[in-house]
């Protein structure tokens, strides 16, 4: 069975949930190979295995962390031209995806962004969506050249758990000099907000100007709900909540289960990155806001009176 | 310093964007502006050449109307243009623009070398997010991408990369491609003065065969991926809309018990 490469998006060893999708679509593709590149297996082999991957593949070597994605490009190149793999399936953060652009101009290779969902084609070729102009189009796609790369966006598959022998295989990684030009000279982790992770959240609440800066409301709403917060590009702009928060074209692309928007207008930017979340509600007082045509359900009303009631109201249910 | 500032035209977000029937996108049928992405490159070309005694050109590849984005440039400040058209691009994807960029960026440095290419972090239709770092493949110069503040120093730029889970601090040496994010500047608007100045100035226009690229290589024939379908997204219907009249609140907590996100 062919080969499917997998590179493991992970913090210190720990897999974000990205990566046990990718896993689970690799494995309607062919054969899992999990691909970790740094320090930290001992933590992610268990979740890895679990998730179908029948290889680990290691690539290690300090080049690959000081270095920004030249090194890894350089890595995965080596690693496509030994394995032969059928396709190469990236997460769709901003590292992997320059990691996969080279990659593919490296090998010859057809390069894939943002698919929301990928499937066998003919001769088990990868056939991808891609969610174009702000939601407003779908684009089924194919590589026609090379070894496919896909860079997929998170949340496009339910991960199935499945065992894989994970047999490690430790990869010498050789950087040449020209890889090394643009040097990491710091780190800072972000700080940890202690709610589920934006891109990952099966909720997510978020807020905009028209919270006029205060977002303890849309803030009390999402951890009645176990939401991630979210906020739109005014909020951010105005200072009120941290970029990494900023949900739309600019920011992050979010596909939820439900998003709940208060005090957004629903700009075609916002909605470019919400507009593929199964249910869709809108608090704003404005009755002629834009996001009102996207949602299922919606109130016309003022956010500081309706989300502490709704709040309340579903700490009472839960009781 | 030498800077070369790359800007795409794009269909208006605004507008109803589509596709033509060989499934590129329609840059006839919508009104085309200079990427609003890109004028962030522009407005950090033309500080970064403002303090160091530099010259600003915009190169941009696509088709006639692409013009205009090059000389939005131009009235914003930048002091030169490059248009590459040619018939055989269309349809071009991200590994052909990245190739005529490249050897557009070698022809504009043949005289005088180029020390920065400056490039917005996604065009606003592709979004792919992938040409600044193929360029500096192809041109085998560091890359120094998604910068949200940047600071050069003599032959050293530094910049600060908002990644997904740490805060990034990069550092890199010319010639480079550089890549900004919209966190980075608040672009100008062209003054009147700008305008008037920008009529003066020139914008070359260059072929495919004035860069040596084989028409075979770039186009819709030469892309290396195949879009098989394009469908419009049924619109989403509108649910039902409340209007608050002291229960809305709890009306919306009904709604999502209904749907068992309680
Ligand atoms: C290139 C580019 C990229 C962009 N990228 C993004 C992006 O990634 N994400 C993004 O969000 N935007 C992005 N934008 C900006 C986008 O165009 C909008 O300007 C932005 O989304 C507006 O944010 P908002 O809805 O919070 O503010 P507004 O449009 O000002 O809307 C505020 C809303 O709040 C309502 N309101 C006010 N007070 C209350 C109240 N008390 N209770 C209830 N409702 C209230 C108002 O009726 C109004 O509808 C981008 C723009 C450009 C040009
Ligand atoms: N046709 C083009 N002409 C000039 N610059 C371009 C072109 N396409 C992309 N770019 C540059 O590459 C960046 C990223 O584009 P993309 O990879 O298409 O999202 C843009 O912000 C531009 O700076």
């Amino acid at each position: 069975m062919s080969e499917i490469l997998v590179l493991v998006d992970h913090v210190d060893g720990s897999v974000r949930k990205t990566t046990t999708e990718l896993l689970t679509i690799a494995r309607r593709l062919g054969e899992p190979s999990a691909v970790f590149v740094g320090a930290g297996i001992d933590a992610a082999r268990e979740t890895l295995a679990a998730y179908g991957a029948e290889k680990i593949y290691l690539l290690d070597a300090p080049e690959l962390a000081d270095y920004l994605v030249v090194p890894q490009a350089e890595a995965l190149a080596q690693l496509v031209a030994s394995a032969a793999p059928a396709a190469v399936l990236v997460p769709s953060t901003p590292e992997a995806r320059e990691v996969a652009a080279r990659l593919a101009v490296k090998t010859g290779s057809g390069l894939i962004t943002d698919a929301v969902d990928v499937q066998p084609g003919p001769e088990g070729t990868p056939l991808t969506t891609q969610s174009v102009f702000a939601g407003a189009f779908t684009v089924q796609a194919s590589v026609a050249r090379g070894t496919p790369v896909v860079v997929v966006k998170p949340n496009s598959a339910t991960p199935e758990p499945a065992s894989g022998a994970g047999a490690e295989e430790t990869i010498a990684v050789t950087v040449s000099e020209a890889a090394k030009t643009a040097r990491v000279v710091k780190r800072e982790p972000r700080t940890k907000s202690g709610r589920p992770e934006l891109t990952e959240a099966a909720i997510v609440v978020s807020g905009g100007r028209g919270t006029g800066g205060d977002f303890s409301a849309v803030e009390a709403l999402a951890d009645a709900l176990g939401a991630a917060v979210g906020a739109s590009r005014a909020a951010v702009d105005s200072g009120w909540y941290p970029h990494s928060y900023q949900v739309g074209q600019t920011g992050k692309t979010v596909s939820p289960q439900l998003y709940v928007a208060n005090g957004i207008s629903g700009a075609i930017q916002h909605r470019a990155g919400m507009q593929t979340a199964k249910t869709i509600v809108a608090v704003n007082k404005d009755a002629e806001a834009p996001i009102f045509e996207l949602v299922d359900f919606g109130v016309v009303g003022d956010l500081k009176q309706v989300l502490p009631q709704a709040t309340e109201e579903i700490a009472r249910r839960k009781g | 310093m030498r800077i070369v500032a790359c800007v795409k035209h794009v269909p208006d977000a605004t507008a109803n964007r589509s596709f033509d029937t060989d499934h590129t996108v329609d840059r006839a049928g919508v009104d085309g502006l200079l990427s609003e992405l890109d004028e962030y490159a522009v407005e950090e070309a033309l500080t970064i050449a403002a303090a160091h005694d530099g010259e600003v050109v915009v190169l941009t590849v696509g088709p006639e109307q692409a013009l205009d984005a090059a000389r939005k440039s131009l009235q914003m400040g930048a002091h030169a243009g490059v248009h590459v058209v040619d018939e055989a691009l269309h349809g071009s994807d991200a590994f052909a623009t990245s190739l005529v960029l490249a050897r557009a960026v070698e022809k504009i440095g043949a005289d005088t070398p180029v020390d920065i290419v400056l490039c917005g972090m996604a065009s606003t239709d592709g979004a792919m997010g992938v040409v600044p770092a193929m360029l500096a493949e192809r041109l085998g110069v560091p890359q120094v991408t998604f910068a949200a503040e940047v600071t050069v120093e003599g032959a050293t730029v530094t910049a600060r990369r908002d990644g997904d889970v740490a805060t990034e601090t990069v550092e890199a040496s010319m010639p480079l491609v550089l890549s900004v994010t919209d966190q980075i500047n608040e672009p100008r608007y062209p003054s009147f003065k700008g305008i008037m100045a920008a009529k003066k100035k020139t914008v070359e226009t260059w072929s495919l065969a004035d860069l040596g690229v084989d028409p075979a290589d770039v186009g819709l024939p030469a892309a290396w991926t195949t879009v098989q379908a394009v469908d419009a997204r049924p619109p989403r219907s509108q649910g039902e809309v409340v209007t608050d009249e002291g229960e809305g609140g709890r009306q919306l907590a009904d709604y999502l018990a209904g749907q068992k996100f309680i």
